[in-house]
């Protein structure tokens, strides 16, 4: 057995010990001594970091697996088996999973001290570090899919970890509803694939799609570029998990979910599978310029959209959260411009500051007790340094100060979607630096209105402010290393780098579009640089100098405020067009029609229909041996008949 | 033709007490007429050369099967039952339903064509004895069918066992 | 030399007879003696066929089936035993705790 089987395999393990033994474990050492739960998990996902190492040294050294294992089901030329593919790009989403979900295994050790789900809670970690690697590990269609949709399981089950809270369960309940609209459009998306390729396989897919670019496909009355049909079906998909813009409402929410959570599914790992699946079948979006341009301008609406509503929220996990839609929607821009690489890139140093940011927003939700108002906070630099410094690092990181690797990756998508040269591609440049601008101003926003300045909380809190636990601290430090240097893999040729990230991924995803001139380069260097400043010393400005200036522009600026405030009313259109909608449908003729009369009808027919059958036949079963006997001996006498009717050829 | 006379002997002696059996009330009569059957079975068997076949229904049915019916008729006290009326309600049904088969047995015979005849003959069974090649078949062909049969008396030993005993309180 | 049609209707006959005896009679000991009855009169013509066609076969079939007989008997006598310890009667109509 090849040794990457083992990478999902070990966390799988764990999650099985832990769902059936945690439990045990934890009552056999004592409540203070939860041995069992947490090392186990740790063991497995350690374990599997290591392989993946072991596995991107192989990847460099130039051996792709892409190998079935076991063949499932085989039906026609329905082959569904259990693969693995592992690229370059398959070796960037092993360290990004593997990595990051170790040290958010670690970090609960200490934020989830003494819950009483302590168990439950390291077995769905596990669980859901094993969906996402075998979602990343795929090599083909089905088993993507089958990791697409038990990421989102697992969404589910650590959204809605604190179940009793009526807040959480109905967040889990909404993103997998939500996300339930993306994969609709994904799992059409992968049944054209295997009507058009007769495959699922990526290999064989790629291999076959020269045949089909041209031909053309009647959706819904209209005749459509099939590729175009695909990659848009697909994209759907990417869509609803990414937190893309028509479907994005579920991720805020999903903040109701423990903080590691948010940081391993909702910033680092599953959100950013919409990215990886498009990188993945680059070759279908490459040859669909419209499904191109769809994804890039959806990206640039998104980050725009996503990055104004952050300016003005008040939780502090919301407005991370936003800047996670926002980033994601960066990612889109570069994977609809073509450069796939650069997406990629992102979605490798974003990994790793996003998730910083939401280990610290956990851990001032610690010292906080729980609250998640930054307008409640401020002063809390001296309290927790170890929480300011990394968050700092982040902040910086995110708002793409040169030097940081934030700065390496989002420069580079600026420049590549600008020199793209596709439709619209200016205007989504344009909303991409005021994205950046955005960005830094709402990111430092926080970190001023957290740290800096006076406490503005209750009293009695202050004497419970204090730095987080070991186990927490050390991963903020890990993942603040990994915020400045994950960068330095891709550093630009303009700033005399290699661009090594790029060229390494490059035999899965191909070149970008254009490299741009070298005036362009210079340009958006410049630009971007003064954005990420700007929008750094604006929120100094108004957040340090002139702390009554955001009231006053809040209230001149009513009603824009309160759009921004209430998230464009997103939420509430929804509720308006859609739930309400179902409910009216499904409260009314559904249930009195089809629910009433019809199910209703038939479950309650058959049984009764069964009864009084049986009361007629049972009277059949007199209990007399007699009769049965008499019974017997006609069957006997039939069978006599026939065999001589056969005889004399009667019959 | 004394073979003839033998054998019409021995069938109407059977048949006779195979309906006498079949009418007793009293179930001791019914169990010594079933005895007489077995004896004339016997004596046709005889005219089978079968020899061997004839002694095991005397011994094996006479002496063994009728004892143990005999026991149980003892052990039960079956002197209400001997007053009741002794046929069900739908005999007549039973009447027509074992004349219709045995019509159409008499409707089957008509057609009925032996098969091949094989290597035993009886100036063979005669040299080897009968009890021999009897053996011979039965622990070479049918060594399966023997040993299934073997298995089947153990489970009925046991079952009659578990089935008759007392409950142990 | 008696011709094989003879045994064969003295098999048939038999064979009916204690088939009569089964489907009518209430008595279950007068049953099962019916089923020895039937048993006896497949054998008789086992046994003929096996006489004139020369073949041994039949007359192993015959062992088979003496050997089936005998666990029948001892079955179904056991039931006896139980059916009349419950009931005191052994009247099978009279038992019809089957009944749907």
């Amino acid at each position: 057995m090849q040794y990457y089987v083992l990478i999902p395999l070990l966390p799988l393990s764990a999650f099985v010990l832990n769902i059936l033994f945690g439990k045990k474990i934890t009552n056999i050492f004592g409540e203070s001594f939860k041995i069992g739960a947490h090392w186990i998990s740790l063991l497995g996902v350690a374990s599997a970091f290591v392989l993946s190492i072991i596995a991107v040294k192989d990847v460099m050294d130039g051996h792709v697996v892409n190998a079935d294992l076991y063949t499932w089901i085989t039906s026609g030329n329905l082959r569904v088996s259990i693969g693995f593919l592992i690229d370059q790009l398959t070796a960037v989403m092993l360290v990004v999973v593997t990595s990051v979900s170790l040290l958010v295994h670690v970090y609960s050790i200490g934020y989830m001290h003494g819950d009483k789900g302590y168990y439950r809670f390291f077995s769905f970690l596990s669980l859901f570090t094993f969906s996402m690697l075998m979602l990343v590990m795929a090599n083909n269609f089905l088993q993507l899919y089958f990791g697409w949709e038990m990421v989102g399981l697992c969404s589910y089950f650590l959204i809605g970890f604190w179940y009793e809270k009526k807040s959480a369960a109905s967040a889990a309940k909404k993103a997998f509803v939500v996300n339930r609209f993306g994969d609709f459009g994904f799992s059409l998306g992968v049944m054209l694939v295997f009507l058009t390729f007769g495959t699922l396989h990526y290999a064989d897919v790629f291999q076959g799609l020269p045949g089909i670019i041209g031909q053309k496909i009647t959706v819904l009355g209209f005749r459509t570029d099939l590729v175009t049909v695909i990659a848009l079906l697909l994209t759907c998909g990417a869509i609803g998990k990414s937190a893309q813009l028509p479907l994005h409402a579920w991720l805020p929410d999903a903040m109701e979910g423990p903080t590691p959570v948010s940081a391993l599914i909702h910033a680092a790992t599953m959100v950013t599978a919409g990215v990886f699946m498009i990188a993945r079948t680059a070759p279908i979006f490459n040859a669909s310029r419209t499904a191109m341009v769809c994804v890039m301008l959806i990206g640039g609406c998104t980050a725009f959209f996503a990055a104004t509503i952050a300016l003005v929220q008040n939780d502090i996990k919301r407005v991370i959260a936003y800047s996670t839609i926002s980033q994601l929607g960066y990612m889109f821009m570069a994977c609809g411009a073509g450069a796939y690489a650069f997406g990629i890139f992102h979605l490798y140093t974003h990994a790793f500051f996003k998730a910083l940011l939401f280990l610290c927003a956990g851990s001032v939700m610690h010292a906080m007790q729980g609250e998640l108002n930054i307008q409640k906070m401020g002063g809390l630099k001296k309290y927790m340094p170890v929480t300011y410094w990394t968050m700092l690092l982040a902040s910086l990181s995110i708002s793409g100060v040169p030097g940081l690797s934030g700065f390496f990756s989002k420069d580079e998508i600026l420049l590549k979607t600008l020199a793209s040269g596709l439709p619209f591609s200016g205007v989504v440049w344009v909303l991409g630096m005021l994205t950046a601008f955005l960005t830094a101003f709402y990111s430092f926003r926080v970190i001023f209105l957290t740290f800096h300045g006076k406490f503005r909380g209750h009293g009695e809190l202050t004497h419970h402010l204090h730095e987080s636990p070991p186990s927490m601290a050390f991963p903020l430090m890990v993942l603040a290393v990994g915020a400045v240097a994950a960068g330095f893999v891709g550093i630009p040729h303009s700033l005399g780098g290699h661009d090594a990230f790029a060229r390494f991924l490059e035999p899965v995803v191909g070149e970008a579009r254009s490299e741009g001139s070298v005036a362009q380069q210079w340009v958006v260097m410049g630009l971007s640089i003064l954005a990420s400043t700007a929008g750094i010393a604006g929120a100094a400005y108004v957040y340090l100098k002139k702390t009554d200036l955001p009231q006053m522009v809040a209230e001149s600026f009513h009603h824009l405020h309160s759009l921004l405030y209430n998230k464009y009313y997103v939420d509430e259109l929804y509720d308006l067009v859609v739930v309400r909608l179902f409910y009216r449908i499904s409260r009314g003729p559904i249930n009195r029609i089809v629910d009433g009369r019809i199910i209703e009808g038939v479950v309650n027919g058959v049984p009764s229909l069964i009864a009084w059958s049986a009361a007629r036949l049972r009277r059949v079963q007199t209990g007399v041996v007699l009769h049965y006997s008499l019974v017997m001996a006609g069957g006997l006498f039939a069978m006599v008949v026939y065999v001589l009717a056969r005889l004399w050829k009667v019959i | 033709m004394i073979e003839k006379a033998f054998f019409l002997y021995f069938a109407f002696a059977a048949v006779a007490v195979s309906i006498i059996t079949v009418t007793r009330r009293n179930v001791m009569h019914a169990v010594l007429c079933m005895l007489l059957l077995f004896f004339h079975l016997a004596g046709l068997y005889l005219l089978l050369n079968a020899e061997f076949l004839a002694a095991v229904q005397i011994i094996i049915y006479a002496g063994a099967i009728m004892v143990l019916f005999l026991f149980v008729i003892m052990l039960l006290n079956l002197r209400e039952d001997v007053k009741k009326v002794q046929y069900g309600r739908l005999w007549f049904v039973g009447v027509i339903v074992v004349c219709g088969i045995l019509l159409a047995m008499a409707g089957a015979y008509v057609f009925m064509v032996p098969g091949q005849r094989s290597d035993w003959t009886i100036g063979r069974i005669v040299a080897e004895t009968h009890t021999a090649a009897i053996g011979q078949v039965l622990y070479t062909r049918y060594m399966f069918p023997f040993e299934v049969v073997s298995l089947i008396l153990l489970v009925a030993v046991i079952g009659a066992i578990v089935l008759a005993k007392r409950q142990l309180k | 030399m008696v011709p094989l049609n003879w045994y064969i209707w003295l098999s048939a006959i038999l064979f009916c007879t204690g088939m009569f005896g089964f489907i009518t009679r209430r008595n279950l000991i007068i049953m099962l003696l019916s089923v020895e009855i039937m048993f006896n009169g497949v054998n008789v013509s086992l046994a003929a066929f096996s006489h004139y066609l020369q073949d041994a076969a039949g007359q192993v079939l015959v062992f088979i089936v003496i050997a089936v007989a005998a666990a029948e008997a001892a079955i179904g006598l056991a039931l006896v035993i139980l059916l009349f310890r419950h009931h005191e009667t052994i009247m099978i109509d009279e038992i019809n705790e089957m009944k749907g």
